[in-house]
């Protein structure tokens, strides 16, 4: 095996920390929108559900292509982002967070809101009527309760996020030092056929996964407190 | 309606038992081509359905991309590439039947920027100025419209004061998108695909004199399913009637 290069260890550096990123951005929404499809009922639910899981399954390209829509200089978001900031968002990082906020949106809704869902609601309605508030009882109660699995779902979303092709290549494009993450870098150096290169990356990649969704794991599987 | 559809697969099945070699006479002829061919090599592929009754199917693409996917075993009968570095490579492994390679047409760049920009060029070094912000080129390392480009601007002295703005794509095709959707400032393409696009302006044009020399080679790949297809397409293609399909689009003939 090669020897392994700063390039390299740039493009691991910075999967890691735009997956992170995607993930904190969506962190707070996600665990908000996780706690309404548990907790309460409305109207469209259903629709917000079905929406809200369409990444998971739609080819990622097709999402990809919906964000290059509305994300680029003259889509709506992307020309208003322009405006407020004097920058645009495709094929910059912001781009790369982007894609891999929206796709890994859903996993962490969906163990987010099984999290909750795991709550006894009677903890919640005794903390109620000792006098706490609604925000109060969920600082204090649901979220220390609904915590691990909270918490696997971040980390599920940021595994997501690192392997992230489709939807990435689309917005952010293939940018050496700018954009080029882990997956889009293997893809490229082997259609360079610079195949040595490709399993280095390849490695720390699946080194990531591994260490990620094993975190994930071993927080689904403990049992919760009480 | 269906009848003379009906007659013309009977008569193509008949003719298919006439000739020596039958059973490929009216097959499938895997084209494996530069994006930049690609509406020209529809249109003739059109043709050859209607003249011969073979079906050409074409995989478009980067011919840095093709080339890796023919040394990959892809089934490809007849390769027609953007330069003759990704030809020579599949000759030196033995890939292409040499006889048949023809260098058949040239091309020239230019900065092609959306319909509606304001931008003027005098030059490539305009390309320098803040108000272009990002360039599309295809990928510089691998894809031959990438090479060129780098090729030309290394010449002028321009490669590393613009290192910063540019977005490298998969193939020149998607370079020419990009400056279509008016996510880049320009692009550098060839002039045969800013020529296809309405939404693109031909904002400058690299002298031919002091552009690469760009050339596109054909030959037919060794060990396809097809080889008698590919070279009736290969004749096709360098007939008077194929060559006068690639000038409509705007391509040279190969010096």
């Amino acid at each position: 095996m090669p020897p392994v290069s700063s390039e390299v260890w740039q493009v691991a550096w910075f999967t890691t920390w735009v997956a992170a990123a995607g993930t904190a951005l969506i962190l707070a929404p996600g665990v908000a929108l996780g706690w309404l499809l548990a907790r309460r009922d409305w109207r469209g639910k259903l629709l917000v559900e079905t929406l809200v899981a369409l990444p998971l399954v739609m080819p990622p390209v097709a999402t990809g292509l919906i964000l290059l829509k509305l994300l680029g200089r003259r889509g709506i978001l992307g020309h208003a982002f322009e405006r407020l900031f004097g920058t645009e968002i495709v094929f910059t990082w912001r781009a790369v967070i982007a894609a891999t906020a929206v796709m890994s949106f859903p996993l962490l809704v969906r163990t987010a809101r099984l999290a909750l869902e795991a709550v006894n609601p009677r903890y919640e309605q005794v903390a109620r009527t000792l006098g706490a508030g609604p925000w109060r009882t969920f600082w204090t109660i649901t979220l220390p309760l609904a915590a691990r699995g909270l918490v696997a779902g971040a980390v599920l979303a940021f595994a997501r996020a690192l392997g992230e092709f489709g939807a990435t290549i689309m917005v952010a494009g293939f940018i050496p030092g700018r954009t080029a993450t882990l997956s889009t870098s293997i893809y490229h150096l082997v259609q360079l056929s610079r195949d040595d290169e490709a399993w280095g990356l390849l490695a720390i990649s699946v080194g990531l996964a591994f260490g990620a969704l094993w975190l994930s794991e071993w927080l689904l599987r403990r049992r919760p407190p009480a | 309606m269906i009848r003379p559809a009906l007659l013309l697969r009977v008569a193509g099945l008949l003719s298919a038992g006439l000739f020596a070699g039958a059973r490929l006479a009216a097959g499938e002829v895997m084209v494996f081509a530069a994006a930049s061919l690609s509406d020209a090599l529809r249109e003739l592929a059109a043709v050859e359905q209607k003249a011969t009754g073979d079906t050409v199917r074409l995989n478009l693409g980067a011919s840095s991309t093709l080339a890796r996917q023919i040394e990959a075993g892809a089934p490809a009968d007849l390769f027609f590439s953007a330069d003759e570095a990704k030809m020579d490579d599949l000759a030196r492994a033995g890939l292409i039947d040499p006889a048949t390679r023809r260098s058949l047409l040239s091309n020239t760049l230019v900065i092609a920027v959306a319909a509606d920009s304001r931008l003027q060029f005098r030059s490539a070094a305009d390309l320098a100025r803040t108000a272009v912000r990002r360039i599309a080129i295809a990928e510089p390392e691998s894809v031959p419209a990438g090479i060129y480009a780098r090729e030309y601007l290394r010449q002028a002295g321009l490669w590393e004061p613009l290192a910063g703005k540019f977005v490298p794509t998969e193939n020149v095709r998607a370079a020419l998108a990009v400056v279509e959707s008016g996510d880049v400032d320009a692009g550098i393409v060839y002039r045969t695909d800013a020529l296809i696009s309405k939404k693109v302006r031909i904002a400058w044009e690299v002298p031919s004199a002091d552009g690469p020399h760009i050339s596109y080679p054909v030959a037919v790949v060794k060990g396809g399913g097809n080889p008698a297809g590919a070279r009736r397409f290969l004749a096709r293609l360098l007939s008077p009637e194929g060559r006068a399909v690639f000038a409509k689009y705007g391509f040279r003939a190969a010096p």
